[in-house]
């Protein structure tokens, strides 16, 4: 846009937006500094000193419940339900693609899985596995229930990269003799693959992060979310912010990798360009 | 399926006309080719099945196990197969179910003009006054990013800052503004919409975000030309083109107060109420025929109004 000046109104929107992201990240950035409280410090402010009283708390078992397992679990759940949030809305991508009789019906039931209230889902599972007389495991019913949640994010973000997508590349490939294989490995997937890569990372930190999907789905053994959530109702101590903080610094590790991943594929890209130029 | 150069020399004239995602015939007659069409015919099915499946066994029939059981009758140690209305009759005559709906319905309605404004603003901002694509991506990440971390935790942090001796009160009273801590900031109607504003704000800005990114500059130029201020270019160009947006984003919000129950229990601190709070606490206590008629009738309140913004925008279009 030529017209560079800027009036009032873009020092206005700018002051909204700090506010914005002010109230985004303060409280999260109050309990990181929270969780160093000293031994002696409560819930709140002042600091009564500084220590890593809490994170050690936090690692001896008795302290707080099943911490570790539940943090493992949490992990290994994640992952699984990544692999195939990627790998099923892939493969509906491509579905989706042409015609197939039903497809009307699986886009709305996949959009009314977003629309359907989480506590539904739970319930439902729940008492489906109840009259089923099956036991329901964080790795069985939970796993499910969390897909419902992933695949539509997964689907409409491979939906999103399909509909602007230049068919011209796969015909150039064909025309070229490539076989439907070769050209979904060596030119479909190669495009697609950053946003994949942000399917896989939505599929991970939703499933890692839900809680009401899994209140009636998990079992015996706790997720971290409803370890977390048990104790925000019998901990009063600053070990809850220190397992919070804990659990962020780990999912911002986490889309920092992933940001980091996908700004080196960008940059590995633009040099190929740059190269063949 | 193997094409050589000989076989099918690549004729701009036929690959042009060929439409997008369709894999042209093979010359080549025989056993081969009708395997291939055969495969080209079924493939959709089969890329499908496994979202069909998971969707089916886990969304579908456990939502009709919720129809089925919200006709049973049930006791205090049991639940018992029947077909009774009871659990309907019980919870349509209760005036706490009205009340619980109102207010419920006065969460998201507040939340959804809140996050709206919220929203607009910040995708507008983002959208029109950002002209580096660089900073446009890093503030929309900066936006982001605290989705992707958990809601508990992001729910749990407001305690230190709105509790009695929290940090605004404290400041407030150290600046002389008031004397005695505010007590509504916490553990009120107030805390459980700041935070519904907080996990939520941001299924406002994406969409309506995408929705501006496509609007064509040239309108907006137009619009200037044609002698529109400001405002009046935000109001009659960019407010109607961002209308799907806002109504993704409005479904989403609503859809997911509608249906919440945790940031109820942990900001009100016991005090107020919400439908998915009601079904929670009827599941607690193992009455599941009440819990189930209660969710049914949630989701058929949920889908209506979904249904009525949805008259709004085609979603297909939109993506």
């Amino acid at each position: 846009m030529p017209s560079a000046r800027r009036g009032l109104s873009f020092y206005l929107l700018t002051a909204f937006f700090g506010l914005f992201v002010l109230f985004l990240y303060g409280p999260t950035v109050t309990i990181l500094v929270l969780s160093f409280q000293g031994p002696e410090g409560g819930l709140t402010f002042p600091m009564n000193g500084v220590s890593l009283h809490w994170f050690r708390n936090l690692f001896q078992q008795q302290a707080v419940g099943d911490f570790g397992g539940s943090f493992r679990r949490s992990l290994a759940l994640g992952l699984v339900v990544m692999v195939l949030t990627v790998l099923f809305s892939l493969l509906a991508g491509f579905a989706f693609r042409r015609r197939f009789v039903g497809s009307n019906a699986l886009f709305y039931l996949t959009v009314a899985s977003l629309i359907v209230p989480s506590i539904l889902v739970s319930l439902g599972i729940g008492l489906l596995f109840n009259i089923l007389g099956l036991e329901p495991t964080w790795y069985g019913s939970a796993m499910g229930a969390h897909l419902t949640w992933t695949l539509p994010f997964g689907l409409l973000i491979v939906f999103a990269i399909f509909n602007r997508f230049n068919p011209a590349y796969e015909e150039a490939a064909r025309d070229l003799g490539a076989t439907p294989w070769q050209t979904v490995r060596h030119v479909v997937l190669p495009i697609l693959l950053p946003s994949l890569i942000g399917v896989g990372m939505s599929g991970f930190t939703l499933s890692y992060d839900e809680f009401a999907r899994t209140l009636m789905t998990a079992g015996s053994f706790n997720t971290l979310p409803l370890e977390i959530y048990g104790m925000t109702t019998n901990v009063t101590t600053p070990v809850l912010y220190a397992l919070g903080s804990l659990t962020t610094v780990f999912s911002f590790t986490i889309i920092g990798v992933v940001l980091m991943t996908l700004a080196g594929l960008r940059r590995r890209r633009l040099g190929h360009t740059g190269g063949a130029a | 399926m193997t094409v050589t150069a000989a076989h099918a020399p690549p004729d701009p004239a036929v690959s042009g006309r060929v439409p997008s995602g369709h894999v042209p015939p093979t010359t080549k007659p025989g056993g081969g080719a009708v395997r291939a069409r055969r495969w080209r015919r079924l493939a959709p099915y089969l890329q499908a099945a496994p979202l069909a499946v998971t969707l089916v066994l886990f969304l579908l029939i456990p939502i009709l196990t919720i129809l089925v059981v919200s006709f049973w009758d049930y006791d205090s140690v049991r639940v018992i197969p029947d077909f009774v209305l009871t659990n309907y009759a019980e919870l349509l005559t209760s005036p706490v179910t009205w009340k619980t709906y109102l207010n419920t319905l006065k969460f998201a309605g507040l939340t959804w003009a809140i996050t709206l404004v919220i929203g607009f603003t910040v995708a507008y901002f983002l959208a029109f006054h950002v002209h580096s694509t660089v900073w446009q991506m890093v503030l929309f990440l900066v936006c982001t990013i605290p989705f992707w971390t958990s809601n508990i935790i992001r729910m749990i942090s407001w305690i230190p800052f709105l509790g009695r001796n929290g940090l605004l009160n404290s400041t407030l009273i150290a600046a002389g503004v008031i004397d005695q801590p505010l007590e509504f900031l916490l553990f009120s109607d107030f805390s459980v919409v700041l935070a519904y504003v907080h996990l939520n704000a941001l299924f406002m800005v994406v969409p309506i975000f995408n929705s501006m990114m496509r609007i064509d500059r040239a309108l907006v130029e137009a619009a200037r030309d044609a002698g529109a201020k400001g405002w009046q270019v935000v109001w009659n160009v960019i407010l109607p083109l961002s209308k799907p947006g806002i109504a993704i984003g409005s479904i989403f919000v609503v859809t997911l107060v509608m249906g919440d129950f945790i940031t109820v229990r942990l900001m009100s601190g016991g005090q107020s109420a919400s439908i998915g709070l009601m079904i929670a606490n009827e599941i607690s206590l193992l009455q599941y025929p009440a819990a189930a008629a209660n969710a049914v009738i949630l989701l058929a309140v949920v889908l209506l109004m979904v249904a009525a913004m949805l008259r709004v925008v085609d979603i297909r279009k939109e993506l």
